[in-house]
């Protein structure tokens, strides 16, 4: 039980982690590392509260993320490198068209 | 659709056609226009003839066009009456209406708004139809409208001058002004009897509903919409301004046809009009006093078309003088007469001033018999019309109203029937004395002027001395004939008989007249000195005569001034400041919640989602919170 916790508080280290990187970095490759990190902190709280109900139904929704993950990275490294041929940078602040 | 007879909806729907297809022919080839207006006229004239001669065999016609209105137990269709007093009407409207409509082909030949202007004057032919044949009130007053719209838009036709423009105007406002009196009496009539129906008006069953106090309304919102349309004390300011449009739509609606709509109304209306004796007795002062103010101020005046004008209203007044003392035959042979001579003066007017390139101030004028005899002639036939000297036209219907004002029983007008007919003479004194005093300057004399005047074409001469025709002999050939032909629909003319004169009491009738005319020959031919003498004894009144008695400027400090005075602060305060404020309110708001809100769309990714994560967690908390 309290190694559970030892897991749940990683996890939740790992997240806020990712997710102060992605508000703060302005490198999109960064951001998007950050944004894995998050996906991956999800993943394993998944599989201990997994291990800590005794059946499996975390560990397959890990399956899930997972394979969404790897389809989301090919999108995003596509527009990361759309946005690179337009604005010449992977600076997020560089693409800043869409405002006011 | 038509019910009734058609032959009788021809008539009227002939110059609305014409109107319709004189401007969208005349848009491709202006000079079918005229001729296309013109015929629609001789249409309408030619059908109004076959019924006016089937009338005597078959008594009324009357046809519906359509429903206009029909709701439950209310229903208001487009009726038209076809009886001997719009007969007499229509035939003066038509005619004279084609005359002029003929003589207009040659006034404005050179006019690049002529198209226009033969729509309009066909447009007013049908409305003035639509006015006379109306069996309803409001379908009257369709007409009545009509009239007060065509007679803007042909004052103001030469829009492009400021001062014709605010004439037109002008005309047109103050014939709304009347317009409310027409609008007080129908919503009384229609409260009190339940109809509108002018031949169920005239039953005595229908008007015994009537209150007295709102049968004294009812009268007197009457001749008050007729003040406005047919140019009386109060409401006679817009005739004088209404020369401003071209000349013969001065002579057919500002002298034949239009102005006459009030006399009109009276007649349809008399059985209302004479419930409280009061009212006719109020229109007879009204008349009086019209009559003076507006002959004097003709002495004065010095622009051809201006005297014509006051005379018009001083005619009017007449007319209504035989209104008052309940001579409504009269009052309708006057129409007549009047609609010959004064539209042949208008028209001689028109060539003179034609002639005299626009020239419309006497002053220049003077000699124009060498130049123009045909209009000389015309003009001195109607001149002696007018003036009432036998056997000219107006001789026998002036002659007839005096005759009826003497013959009046009205109680409120009874002890005053000497003064009224000594007043009245002096009127026509003074008729003869400005009008000879026109035709002096304009054709006696020498030429004043500038240029070399010359006469008016043929198809513009013929017209005139038609009407110059009809000024001499139509008096004496409608002479009582007329009166006792309108028995029917206006009621019969009590305690006068007519009787005939011979040549001795002809002569001796028309002994103010020729007073009159007489009188201007000495003053203004042949003993200026005279003249200059009486101006300096009268000069206080010649002050007042030419200014028009300053009725203008006191209606405008009166009434004007202050309605424009309040107008200006209801812009201020209502328009500017709370119903635009409001709009710009709204505006200004919006504004400036968008330009806050717009700061949040930074274009910053990491701002967005930054967002994206509060607004998430702050979700999640309250989700579980909830839970």
């Amino acid at each position: 039980m309290a190694s559970m916790v030892g897991y749940l508080g990683l996890s939740l280290l790992l997240f806020v982690i990712g997710a102060i990187g992605v508000c703060i970095r302005r490198n999109a490759i960064v951001v998007f590392m950050c944004i894995e990190m998050m996906l991956n902190a999800v993943n394993l709280s998944f599989v201990t509260f997994s291990k800590l109900n005794g059946n499996l139904d975390g560990q397959i929704a890990v399956f899930f993320v997972m394979v969404i993950a790897a389809a989301e990275a090919a999108v995003g490294l596509a527009i990361i490198l759309a946005v690179f041929r337009s604005v010449a940078s992977v600076e997020t602040s560089d693409a800043a068209e869409l405002k006011w | 659709m038509v019910t009734g007879d058609s032959r009788l909806s021809v008539i009227v729907v002939a110059p609305l056609v014409g109107a319709l297809a004189s401007f969208v022919i005349g848009r491709q080839a202006p000079r079918l226009a005229g001729a296309i207006a013109s015929l629609a006229v001789a249409v309408s004239l030619a059908v109004t003839v076959a019924l006016f001669q089937a009338l005597s065999v078959t008594g009324e016609f009357s046809a519906t066009l359509s429903s206009w209105i029909s709701a439950g137990q209310f229903a208001l269709p487009l009726d038209l009456l076809f009886d001997k007093l719009s007969a007499v009407m229509c035939l003066v409207v038509t005619g004279v209406g084609l005359l002029i409509h003929l003589y207009s082909v040659g006034y404005m030949a050179d006019d690049p708004g002529r198209v226009r202007f033969f729509a309009y004057l066909n447009l007013f032919i049908f409305s003035m139809l639509v006015l006379v044949l109306g069996r309803s009130l409001p379908v009257i007053f369709i007409g009545w409208e009509g009239v007060g719209l065509c007679s803007y838009l042909l004052i103001g036709f030469w829009f492009t001058n400021t001062e014709f423009a605010r004439a037109g105007r002008k005309a047109f406002v103050m014939n709304r002004i009347g317009d409310l009196g027409f609008l007080v009496a129908m919503a009384v009539l229609y409260t009190a009897c339940g109809t509108l129906d002018i031949v169920e008006l005239r039953k005595a069953e229908v008007l015994e509903r009537l209150p007295a106090d709102l049968g004294f309304l009812a009268g007197l919102a009457l001749f008050f919409a007729a003040t406005g349309k047919s140019a009386q004390i109060p409401l006679f300011t817009w005739l004088p301004d209404a020369m401003a449009g071209p000349t013969p739509v001065s002579a057919l609606i500002h002298a034949a046809t239009m102005v006459t709509a009030g006399v009109y109304l009276m007649g349809r209306m008399s059985g209302v009009v004479e419930l409280d004796p009061l009212v006719p007795a109020i229109v007879l002062w009204v008349a009086l006093a019209t009559a003076i103010v507006a002959a004097t101020t003709a002495l004065a005046q010095n622009d051809i078309k201006k005297v014509l004008a006051y005379s018009t209203v001083s005619q009017l007044g007449f007319m209504f003088l035989a209104v008052g003392v309940g001579a409504y035959g009269v009052a309708i042979f006057h129409v007549v007469t009047h609609a010959f001579f004064k539209a042949c003066l208008f028209l001689s007017a028109g060539s003179v001033i034609h002639g005299c390139h626009h020239e419309q101030d006497m002053r220049r004028m003077g000699g124009l018999w060498r130049m123009m005899p045909l209009t000389c002639a015309a003009y001195g036939v109607a001149t002696l019309a007018i003036a009432g000297i036998w056997p000219f036209a107006g001789y026998f219907s002036k002659h007839g109203i005096l005759a009826a004002i003497s013959g009046s029983h009205n109680p409120f007008l009874f002890e005053y029937v000497s003064l009224i007919g000594v007043l009245a003479t002096a009127v026509a004194v003074c008729t003869a004395l400005y009008m000879a005093r026109s035709f002096i300057l304009t054709f006696l004399g020498s030429y004043r002027g500038e240029g070399r005047p010359h006469e008016a074409p043929a198809i513009m001469t013929l017209p005139v001395l038609v009407l110059a025709v009809l000024s001499i002999v139509g008096g004496a050939y409608l002479d009582g004939s007329l009166v006792e032909y309108l028995q029917g629909p206006l009621p019969a003319l009590s305690g006068h008989e007519h009787e005939s004169q011979g040549v001795v009491g002809h002569l001796l009738g028309s002994l103010p007249g020729m007073l009159g005319a007489g009188a201007a020959l000495v003053l203004f031919l042949y003993m200026t000195g005279v003249k200059d003498l009486l101006r300096k004894v009268g000069w206080p009144l010649e002050k007042l005569f030419a200014g028009r008695y300053f009725v203008d400027e006191v209606l405008d400090s009166a009434v004007v001034r202050p309605i424009d005075g309040l107008s200006q602060v209801a812009y201020r305060s209502l328009d500017r400041g709370i119903l635009e404020g409001s709009g710009s309110g709204i505006g200004v708001v919006s504004r400036a919640v968008g330009e806050l809100s717009r700061r949040m769309t930074s274009g910053q990714v990491a701002t967005y989602l930054l967002a994206m994560l509060v607004a998430v967690s702050v979700l999640f908390v309250i989700f579980v919170q909830v839970r």
